[in-house]
């Protein structure tokens, strides 16, 4: 078996040593009653069975090479660069450990020193951590970080505008606690309603989406001033970091907490993983943050070299009163970021963000003008509602079996908004493309 | 690591079994950590304090004390109210490794029973103590 | 005088890539405009990042040279304890990298994705095999997560029979994610004294455990690499008064094949794919912690689950004792997909890993404890644990011996942990190495303690050959730097 080395003659050697006359005899110290009764029943395939096997499963998928998506939803189609590709699979960034032995893992964390450097400047914030798991618990890790901050306030409030799968991870998280959560209703325009916001009590912070669910964006500004008016943490969010290419980052907006979902950075969809949960935050608050931290300092020689940083804050050193309980996090998909970032470049990045926004324009003004109506009347950057008449839903049908996925329904998440449609338009969807949907839904 | 007889032990503060020490002041008793506390800790890089105003008993947990790669509770030596903090810790925390007794002092408080200064060990008996713990 | 499989070369400095690059270069190819220009409004229009601008020669160039400053599982030898750095395999690479699962959209109705939906079910089927339970979800994203999960079980366990709980039992070997996690649900963690042969004991458990306990979260094999022997006995106290028994599955790599957990008492129990079922590290991440419950436990699994109805899978969420959900979507479909792979690549021989992984630890565990102290003279299980003991006396510490490790050209093994061991040197070779090459390793760790004696400043000046030396960790906290 080519991943195990031993011989039969290498193993009597070593079972000599050991002074023992079997392998099961290495298992003396087990009780028979905690051993299995049965041997292992799972098939053993070759590795030309396997590559058969995988390609009768993956075959059996439908993905962005076949279909043409128009959805994002929390997962973003974009043109992945084979460079990053390439230099993601050095083998020394993927099968190196975590880099408690900085000596032997400089790559790694200069790596993630620069992850965390353009991660700042992305979103106008001081400090950003190495990664958490994704944009769901990152939120959640967020609104934990303001209840710490405002030691004894226990409530946080939350747009319903935030992705409704990243607020069913802050309910899980903080379900076996004593904090309370308010979600805020949303306006007309489809920007979050904070006129309530003075009746909560106890707000430790408050939780906005930008560009929201429906894709529109929220005005910061003011919802920064609303949230700081009530000494509230202001956390904004996101699910498609390619915004801040366009748009005005958070940070110079106030923001105390930025979070959200990296994915759109280089990451393949992968079925909804891996991604990365990016985080970033004033420099206050750095002793609160979750999560691992890369730190600049010197070595023996006065050399500039890179360690973990501020372990203390974290769960192998503070244990039960940690910042958080994680351990590993999207180390590799972090790099993977920084290396997207680099090959755009900021003038590539800023021109491919320009790029989404106006080809999501287009496909809007088209559908528009073919009768359709767009509800929420915000502006938007790649994503936006259209509300479909009556019995779309057959059509939306007959569109996947034309290999065309237009948009993903809202009524399971929105019972208010049948009919309605959240539409994607990426660098990926042409000119062509989009036309060509329009002809068919105009029909 | 320091031999225990090069461990300073001034004459004029007492000590707790948890290492603290606590300094009589005209109006306040002064609190830090002793040198051998710091010397068995390392380099310090954080020390995390209460905020002016906060009330402690004696014993209760009022801080941690931070090296690379651990954390250490603080104990009060004596129940009080919090008038000042160290905030030169902030941006210098090596001066508890440095000077222990005097520039590196961590808080001032108001005492709610000062007769519990009396209660703590003076350097002989800490001396004792720290004697013991090497066995 | 052995030959050092370390020695020096020509690496390559590289600056930050900020300090690289220049206005107007790309790495990138823009796709095609073919539509017009739309401005946004002015109060929501941004600068855009303040990123270098580099080319793609320049690109490759800076990471390639990072690279080389790395270590991997792949240049040689990484004998980190309860971190089974077993060799990756690339095929799973491949696998993972096929269109149909790279590209796939999660939400895509569930006709449209039978393949990914039939890969997490047949996982999580065979996941449970392995481990001798009844259920499982893949959902948790790193075995913190997977803990998280657990103790989220636990509480919706005792919620549903109308009693909760607020303690919750903790070995004093346990890594520190378990207390963290327990915390996370609002439990006190009440500690447990492991006993004097380095397990832990049924009449100290029994001591600890009341009706306000939920439970006791055990790693086993524990952190000290020996198999919890009395498991049975401490469930059945445990047990006794409704509480439940939670394992920490992360040293699973020792009893694949061997140990049924449900039979041993086990009520809940996470794995780590990214150490026992051989998906990357990838410096950090991403990895996954699938949860596995007994049956009465099923309920309370994260959702969506994969149901199977016919040939036919769907996801569902009609699952109302549920804990909820973890993760946006359905966990890390892309580390799945790699650890599903090798597990059918390996089938019954992954009994053959852990008995390898058994006798690799036990080996060097007999070759070495002459040199360095080894507090339980015991058989061992898939890693075996050294203190510094017999370092002292020259002043030595662990970490010059770790250090001077990496001179030689082999990444150390998991040093200062568990906590009850003075100076912990925790050595899990995994079932990767051939006999060479734990030799190599033997004989290095053997020099390594002589030098200890003869010539010490050789392992406190360690290391000298990689790019850097020992770094400024004070500085590093006093002074954080964390970004450019």
């Amino acid at each position: 078996m080519r991943y195990l080395s031993h011989t039969p003659k290498d193993i009597e050697t070593m079972l000599q040593a050991v002074g023992v006359r079997d392998l099961d005899g290495l298992f003396s110290t087990i009780p028979d009653d905690c051993k299995r009764l049965d041997t292992l029943n799972i098939p053993e395939l070759t590795e030309w069975e396997l590559n058969d096997h995988m390609a009768g499963l993956a075959g059996q998928m439908v993905s962005s090479a076949d279909y043409k998506m128009f959805a994002g939803a929390g997962s973003y189609q974009h043109y992945i660069p084979e460079v990053t590709r390439y230099l993601l699979s050095r083998s020394e960034f993927v099968t190196a450990y975590t880099p408690y032995q900085p000596e032997m893992s400089q790559g790694t964390l200069q790596g993630i020193f620069e992850y965390q450097t353009l991660v700042c400047r992305l979103l106008g914030m001081d400090v950003a951590n190495a990664s958490l798991y994704d944009g769901a618990m990152a939120v959640a890790e967020a609104l934990l970080m303001a209840i710490r901050i405002g030691r004894r306030k226990n409530t946080v409030a939350v747009s319903s505008l935030v992705n409704p799968y990243y607020r069913k991870v802050v309910e899980t998280y903080f379900a076996p606690t004593e904090f309370n959560i308010e979600w805020l209703p949303y306006r007309e325009d489809g920007t979050t309603d904070l006129s309530g916001l003075g009746q909560i009590k106890d707000l430790a912070g408050v939780a906005v989406q930008s560009p929201n669910f429906f894709g529109c964006i929220e005005e910061l500004a003011e919802a920064g001033k609303a949230i700081h008016d009530q000494d509230a943490i202001f956390i904004t969010s996101f699910s498609e970091p390619l915004a801040y290419g366009l748009l005005k980052a958070p940070g110079d907006l106030d923001a105390d907490i930025v979070c959200g979902e990296g994915q759109s950075l280089g990451i393949p969809q992968s079925f909804g993983g891996p991604g990365v949960g990016i985080f970033a935050a004033k420099q206050k608050y750095v002793r609160n943050l979750p999560g691992r931290l890369v730190g600049q300092t010197v070595d023996a020689d006065g050399q500039r070299g890179f360690v973990l940083t501020l372990s203390t804050r974290e769960q192998h050193i503070r244990r039960e009163k940690a910042t958080s309980n994680i351990c590993s996090n999207q180390s590799l998909c972090a790099m993977a970021a920084g290396m997207y970032m680099a090959a755009l470049g900021g003038t590539g990045f800023r021109e491919l963000a320009a790029l989404n926004h106006d080809k999501a324009e287009y496909l809007k003004s088209a559908l528009q003008a073919a009768g359709l109506e767009i509800p929420f009347t915000s502006a938007t950057f790649n994503e936006f509602v259209v509300k479909f008449p009556e019995g779309f839903d057959r059509q939306w049908q007959d569109l996947l079996q034309k290999k065309i996925l237009a948009g993903i329904p809202m009524v399971c998440y929105y019972p208010e908004l049948a009919n309605h449609y959240l539409l994607c338009v990426t660098e990926t969807r042409s000119k062509n493309d989009m036309d060509a949907l329009v002809k068919e839904v105009q029909s | 690591m320091k031999e225990l007889s090069e461990v300073n032990l001034p004459e004029d503060v007492r000590y707790t079994k948890d290492h603290e020490w606590a300094r009589k002041k005209e109006e306040t008793f002064q609190i830090g950590i002793s040198d051998f506390a710091q010397d068995q800790l390392g380099d310090i890089v954080f020390v995390e304090l209460p905020e002016v105003g906060d009330r402690f008993e004696s014993g209760d947990e009022f801080g941690t004390v931070e090296s690379v790669k651990a954390v250490s509770e603080l104990f009060m030596p004596l129940g009080g109210e919090v008038v000042t903090i160290n905030e030169a810790l902030e941006d210098a925390p090596e001066l508890v490794n440095n000077l222990p007794y005097t520039e590196g002092w961590m808080l001032e408080i108001k005492a709610s029973d000062p007769a519990e200064y009396d209660q703590l060990m003076d350097r002989a008996a800490y001396l004792d103590m720290l004697k013991g713990l090497e066995e | 005088m052995i030959d050092s499989v370390g020695t020096r070369g020509l690496i390559l400095n590289e600056p930050f890539l900020w300090e690289r690059g220049g206005k107007g270069r790309t790495g990138y190819s823009l796709p095609r405009r073919d539509v017009p220009s739309v401005p946004l409004p002015d109060h929501l229009a941004g600068d855009g990042p303040d990123f270098p601008d580099l080319s793609e020669v320049e690109v490759v160039r800076h990471y390639t040279r990072l690279s080389t400053w790395n270590y991997g599982v792949d240049s040689g030898m990484y004998p980190l304890g309860s971190c089974t750095m077993k060799y990756n395999p690339k095929t799973n690479d491949r696998q993972a990298s096929l269109t149909g699962f790279s590209g796939a959209h999660p939400l895509v109705p569930s006709e449209l994705c039978q393949g990914a939906l039939q890969l997490i079910y047949d996982l999580e089927h065979h996941l449970a095999h392995v481990a001798g339970l009844d259920a499982v979800s893949v959902q948790p994203s790193a075995g913190a997560q997977g803990e998280l999960a657990g103790m989220l079980i636990f509480s919706a366990y005792h919620r549903d029979q109308g009693k909760p709980r607020s303690k919750i039992l903790i070995p004093d070997t346990a890594h520190g994610t378990n207390p963290a996690s327990a915390a996370l649900c609002g439990y006190k963690a009440v500690p447990v004294e492991t006993g004097p042969d380095g397990v832990l004991l049924p009449e100290t458990v029994e001591a600890l455990m009341d009706d306000d306990t939920a439970g006791i979260m055990v790693t086993n094999p524990n952190t000290l690499g020996l198999f919890e022997t009395h498991i049975q006995a401490i469930a059945d106290i445990i047990h006794a008064k409704d509480g439940l028994v939670y394992a920490d599955g992360a040293n699973m790599n020792a009893v694949m094949g061997v140990v049924d957990f449900g039979r041993a008492g086990v009520d809940v129990l996470h794995i780590n794919l990214h150490k026992t079922f051989s998906t990357p590290h990838g410096g950090g991440g991403p990895g996954s912690g699938p949860v596995c419950v007994c049956k009465r436990l099923e309920p309370f699994l994260p959702v969506p689950r994969v149901v199977k109805t016919g040939e036919s899978y769907a996801l569902s969420e009609d699952f109302p004792k549920s804990i909820g959900k973890l993760h946006a979507f359905y966990g890390n479909f892309g580390i799945m997909v790699r650890a599903y792979s090798y597990m059918l690549s390996m089938g019954p021989k992954l009994k053959d890993v852990s008995q390898h992984a058994v006798l690799n630890a036990n080996y060097i565990k007999e070759k070495l404890k002459d040199v360095y102290h080894l507090p339980f003279d015991v058989p061992c299980m898939h890693e075996c644990v050294f203190t510094d003991k017999f370092l002292e006396a020259h002043k030595i510490t662990t970490l010059d011996v770790a250090k001077r490790l990496i001179d030689y050209g082999f990444h150390p093994p998991t040093i200062y942990f568990p906590l009850v061991v003075h100076g912990a040197i925790m050595i899990e070779p995994t079932e990767s190495e051939s006999l060479e090459n734990i030799d190599q390793f033997i004989a290095t760790m053997r020099q390594i303690a002589q030098e200890a004696k003869e010539n010490p400043s050789l392992l406190t000046e360690a290391p000298r050959n990689p790019k850097v030396r020992r770094m400024d960790e004070t500085q590093a906290a006093r002074k954080p730097c964390l970004r450019g």
